[in-house]
């Protein structure tokens, strides 16, 4: 076995991928060619590293260097100056916000506060190696359901564990699986659903791209656990990089009979095919993306019955979004009472998060559940940028509601944000500084719900327009107080009244805004004029 | 694969090509390559270091390099630290002596007296 003296860990998650990782993996690999150094320096491509704000990101080990924002013309530098002769290149080595080099990646404040549970590999092994995820023990749950659990067993153990849903409805996974294990059937299905349409949520493509064997191997216990033996994983056809990495990890399995005919000798048998989304925000709907795998329109199905016994062609089908099934193989791995050990009661274990918009840490986090807002965004996340002050958050993306100031020390768990009309949903964290006008923001959620809405029922193909239109008037000075008292019964009105999720949370920042920012909008309406200045109503009154 | 052991013995036979980035708490070999190092052929002593610890699989070894420490003359210079043991700089380690310093010190604990320059 060849021994490396260095490694060095190239972040091919797609944000560093769009900043141009790969010119910088390629000349990285050359210029060692050049300077004799391809049998001592191991180049490896890994998952998201985290700091997407700052790729492309590279890790030097065994020092742990980890070095930002690196062009293709820093390449010569950094394998001349440390690898060749063990000189740190200063200038361009990640520091926090003091100055401080960060000797390792894991010191950073940023990598302090988190727990990597789903994101254990993520930058830390070669995605397309199945060899580096067996050597961080994967599989090993896998072989151990298979080998010393019945089906049932492992169902108990989810089911004690407490995980939820992390797609954003939260619902109890175990529960789910029990449905579909009882379900008599001919045959049933694992779907995973990486239709991940959120705004600002990228954390399950992430997951996919870092580390696809944890999501697979969650899938073929999930398909022991509750008799399936054919799973689908249905990407949003924009995730060219999870598609390709996921490809070839199914490939790989099949290879070493970890998937396929007569898992590790055991007799279970499972079978796994991608299929491709469009890029329709309502495929991300648990029926509705049924529906695109069969063939058919993506437009969601009247519940009940539920996939869980009357899914994917009629049979029973569990549907789990990506970031849960990788939890699935920690919880196999370590017991229910170790996942319970982190996060709250009703919501253990930890959250991935995708931090966006007015935050100096922009990027990918994993932290225990009920960890309070404060410490994510001024502590990982930096505090926002140019000292300005929190306008307002939004979790759970586009259909997420907008907490203010006031919910900065909320702990951020599923009950306690929805009991303030929020959710903590898919895991995306818009971060909004006082520069913007919340007319602007409202009237661009409600812009994108009116273009997603899929059309299948009334409350939503109107209800969506209606919503727009009428913020619309507002920020062009034609707003009414009957605007603002409509705006809160239609949206009333929605949360209920459509088929699926989309409909039913497409007004919920929008009523949440008219909580929370009440008093901004009623100045756009009653004064004419925007508090912030921000948005084209501009900050003096406009005279009729 | 067709049983656990197949799968624990590919388990075993990938975490030592990981543990580089785990920090092994093992031991450490620091390797002198300033322009005065790599000069005195200090690339040949890293090399026979590397090939010596590949053929023995102590995969548990930390090698890194360091600059100029100011005794040009004595390069090329090798540190070796084993856990909870003070530095041992050894000076004009060639590739011969790098293979025996891996043996002797490294492997067995025994340090080369005749080719040590400083101790800590």
């Amino acid at each position: 076995m060849a021994f490396y003296r260095s490694h060095v860990l190239v972040c091919g998650g797609t944000p560093c991928l769009l900043g141009g990782c790969r010119g910088v993996k390629d000349a990285l690999v050359a210029e060692i060619e050049r300077q004799g150094l391809t049998d001592e320096i191991k180049v490896v491509e890994t998952g998201c590293l985290g700091p997407c704000d700052r790729g492309p990101v590279l890790v030097v080990y065994p020092e742990g260097i980890t070095y930002v924002r690196v062009k293709v013309e820093d390449v010569p530098a950094i394998v001349a100056e440390h690898l060749l002769k063990g000189r740190v290149v200063e200038r361009l080595v990640y520091r926090d916000e003091a100055g401080e080099r960060l000797v390792s990646y894991a010191q950073s404040t940023y990598y302090g506060p988190q727990k990597r549970v789903v994101l254990r590999n993520c930058g830390v092994i070669d995605p397309e190696s199945i060899e580096e995820y067996i050597a961080r023990d994967g599989y090993a749950a896998l072989a151990k359901a298979l080998t010393a659990m019945t089906p049932a067993a492992v169902v108990e153990e989810i089911k004690a564990s407490g995980l939820r849903g992390r797609g954003g409805a939260a619902f109890p996974t175990g529960l789910k699986w029990s449905f579909t294990a009882k379900a008599q059937a001919d045959q049933k299905y694992i779907v995973c659903n990486a239709d991940e349409g959120e705004p600002g949520t990228f954390k399950d493509r992430l997951i996919l791209e870092g580390d696809p064997h944890s999501v697979l191997e969650g899938m073929i216990i999930a398909g022991y656990a509750v008799g399936a033996t054919r799973g689908f994983i249905y990407i949003r056809g924009e995730y060219r990089q999870s598609i390709a990495r996921m490809a070839k990890a199914i490939a790989r399995a099949r290879e070493m009979g970890l998937l396929g005919r007569n898992i590790l000798g055991t007799g279970f048998s499972f079978e796994v095919e991608i299929r491709e989304g469009a890029g329709a925000y309502i495929c991300g709907d648990e029926t509705a993306l049924i529906e695109s795998i069969e063939g058919n329109r993506g437009e969601p199905r009247v519940k009940p019955p539920f996939p869980g016994v009357h899914g994917l062609w009629g049979r029973p089908t569990v549907v789990n979004n990506v970031e849960t099934l990788a939890n699935v193989a920690p919880i196999i791995d370590h017991g229910a009472a170790w996942f319970r050990s982190m996060g709250t009661e009703n919501s253990p274990g930890t959250k991935v998060f995708t931090m966006t918009g007015d935050i100096n840490n922009e990027g990918l986090i994993e932290v225990e559940m009920g960890i309070p807002l404060r410490q994510i965004i001024y502590e990982i996340g930096g505090g926002i940028p140019g000292g300005r002050g929190f306008k307002m958050a939004q979790t759970g993306g586009t259909s997420g509601g907008c907490l203010p100031t006031s919910f900065l020390d909320l702990p951020m768990d599923y009950d306690t944000l929805a009991q303030h009309g929020a959710a903590l949903g898919s895991g995306a964290l818009l971060v909004m500084d006082d520069t913007h006008c919340i007319v602007d923001i409202i009237k661009c959620f409600q812009k994108f719900f009116a273009h997603e809405s899929c059309g299948r029922c009334t409350p939503c193909r109107e209800g969506t327009v209606r919503l727009y239109e009428m913020i619309g008037e507002i920020s062009e000075g034609r707003g009414t107080r009957e605007h603002l008292r409509v705006l809160e019964e239609l949206g009333r009105v929605m949360t209920v009244a459509p088929l699926c999720g989309l409909g039913q949370t497409a007004a919920v920042p929008l009523l949440s805004c008219l909580k929370h920012f009440r008093e901004e909008i009623e100045t756009h309406v009653l004064e004419g004029r925007c508090p912030t200045g921000v948005c084209k109503m501009g900050k003096a009154p406009v005279v009729a | 694969m067709k049983s656990l052991e197949e799968l624990a013995r590919i388990r075993e036979e990938a975490k030592r090509q990981l543990e580089l980035r785990e920090g092994t708490g093992g031991p450490r070999i620091v390797i002198g390559m300033g322009t005065c190092g790599i000069a005195a052929g200090a690339r040949e002593t890293l090399m026979a270091v590397l090939d010596e610890l590949g053929k023995r699989n102590l995969n548990n070894v930390t090698v890194t390099q360091t600059g100029c420490v100011g005794l040009c003359e004595q390069e090329p210079l090798m540190e070796v630290i084993l856990p909870g043991r003070p530095k041992v700089t050894y000076g004009r380690v060639d590739a011969n002596r790098a293979r025996q310093i891996v043996a002797s010190h490294v492997v067995n604990g025994n340090i080369i007296g005749d080719w040590v320059i400083a101790r800590e």
